[in-house]
């Protein structure tokens, strides 16, 4: 049986993880293909509804990447992210998605190397849990 | 500041008391309007909003029945305010989701006087019919559950009611107090400046406090504090992964009855009955497609868990959700469990205070660094 390759569905934000991204890209590092970048103008735009929905669609992990604080582009759309963030965590925490599986991260443009950094834990850390609980409920979970 | 008067009644006249006090309220002009939950022509007893003294006669505040949530009301009454005064006499929890509405501005305060009320639980509405029907009343009632005897025949008060730990009411500026007042007796306790000067006027008469009311309260909310924390551990343990919640939700017919009937959700329009969940076609049959088969109507845990998100921080435990579901689902324990781990989460409580900012309203730098770990 070939090894369990996470799905890890990535909301970047278009200023500083996207663009560390395009960075790490660029430098020619390379990551785990796992990550599905989806890029949004800011980490404090990604609805608890996206996070929702790529749980129920089967993802087995989200990762949300943003600016560090003090460096949002929009002044403080992180940290309005990182709210949504824990409050969004203690509902999926009861139902069996922890933190280990809905990550925040901030990194900033120039940290290629960063997230090249957490591509690499986060999909390491997700083959240790194996699947997403919610995998094996198909179309239940829609 | 506890002020009390007290308000003696002899059997079967407890409600004829309390309409003199509202009618009091009225006729010196202390209030506009008021109010206030009130029998009907013929059944059921409902808020009812009274303007003229000499209708007042059918006040029930103590009525063991909240048909819609009196918050929902408060917030047609005043989001747009008419500039004049109301007392609103209103049970505890809907005076806590008051409180919740109020930050959210879709209660304005300017020009209420909120008149809370010991609550010893509520039947639901067909219970309540029933229990007319068998010639209750709120005054047999009251006595009864102070003895620790809710039930009828063959119901009881509702699941809220009964691992609710707030049977009085704060942020109230009166509060009707009927637990510790004792045989033919209730309590008008004055909880504010402006609750004072409203007894004042009214021409009551200061009295002693109830003695064995904070006894009585203490014990009262010390049990059901129990009986909550035996209920949340039983549904942990039972509803305890997305499988379970699934199965737990089963019954879900997407009716979306819960969210018009929960007082604290909060949006004019709720984006699951916008075109954005309106899918196209070709959608449902990729998602068919998917596993084969597709359970119709879709979208019933996003929605859930959309609810949970958006208004477990502010969840009084009501247990309207459970009330309007027509098949039954018993919502209430879902969102009381979820509710108390994001409420702690912030150090928050709905409905505990006006002046605390509810949690996705602000953010700090220096806050919730466990959530990303990360120092810079």
């Amino acid at each position: 049986m070939s090894e369990f390759e996470p799905k890890i569905v990535a909301f970047f934000c278009n200023w500083c993880t996207f663009t560390a991204a395009d960075l790490a890209g660029t430098s020619r590092l390379s990551y785990p293909p796992n990550l599905k970048i989806i890029r949004v103008m800011c980490s404090g735009m990604v609805d608890p509804k996206y996070v929702i929905k790529a749980f129920l669609n089967g993802a087995d992990g989200v990762l949300i990447g943003g600016c560090w604080p003090g460096d949002c582009h929009y002044i403080n759309g992180n940290l309005k992210a990182r709210r949504r963030v824990a409050l969004l965590t203690e509902v999926l925490k009861q139902y069996g998605i922890g933190e280990e599986r809905f990550w925040l991260r901030w990194i900033a443009a120039s940290e290629g190397t960063m997230l090249r950094e957490v591509a690499v834990q986060m999909t390491a850390k997700l083959k240790e849990l194996g699947p997403s609980p919610l995998k094996n409920m198909g179309q239940m979970a829609i | 500041m506890a002020e009390y008067a007290k308000l003696s009644f002899q059997k079967g006249g407890l409600n004829k008391e309390l309409a003199a006090f509202f009618r009091g309220l009225l006729e010196n002009g202390a209030v506009d309007g008021v109010l206030v939950p009130m029998a009907q022509n013929h059944k059921w007893v409902r808020l009812t909003l009274v303007t003229s003294a000499s209708h007042t006669a059918g006040v029930d505040p103590f009525a063991p029945v909240a048909a819609v949530s009196g918050a929902k009301i408060a917030s047609s009454l005043t989001s747009r305010p008419s500039g004049r005064t109301i007392a609103m006499v209103l049970r505890p929890c809907e005076i806590r989701a008051v409180v919740e509405l109020a930050k959210l501005k879709q209660v304005n305060l300017d020009d209420v006087l909120l008149i809370g009320m010991d609550c010893l639980g509520r039947y639901e509405n067909t219970d309540f019919v029933k229990f007319q029907e068998q010639g209750g009343t709120s005054e047999a009632f009251l006595e009864n559950a102070l003895a620790g005897k809710t039930s009828g025949p063959d119901f009881d008060i509702v699941g809220a009611c009964k691992i609710c730990e707030f049977p009085t009411a704060a942020n109230a500026d009166l509060s009707l107090c009927a637990i510790g007042g004792g045989n033919g007796a209730v309590f008008i306790e004055a909880l504010t400046e402006k609750g004072g000067q409203t007894l004042e006027k009214s021409g009551m008469k200061p009295s002693e406090a109830p003695a064995g009311r904070n006894e009585a309260v203490k014990k009262l909310a010390a049990a059901r504090l129990e009986a909550r924390d035996k209920k949340f551990a039983e549904f942990r343990a039972e509803v305890n992964s997305f499988e379970a919640l699934a199965d737990k939700l089963a019954g879900c017919v997407n009716c979306y009855n819960c969210r018009v009937a929960c007082p604290v959700c909060y949006c004019k329009e709720c984006v699951f009955i916008t075109d954005t969940f309106r899918h196209t076609g070709e959608q449902f049959m990729m998602w068919a497609e998917q596993s084969g088969m597709l359970k119709m109507p879709t979208d019933t845990m996003f929605y859930h868990l959309t609810r949970l998100t958006h208004m477990s921080l502010f969840c009084v435990g009501c247990g309207q959700c459970t009330s309007a579901c027509p098949n039954g689902l018993d919502l209430m324990p879902l969102f009381r469990t979820c509710a108390e781990k994001t409420q702690a989460r912030f150090d928050y409580q709905a409905g505990r205070s006006l002046e605390e900012e509810q949690p996705m309203a602000g953010f700090a730098t220096d806050e919730l660094i466990e959530v990303t770990g990360q120092v810079k």
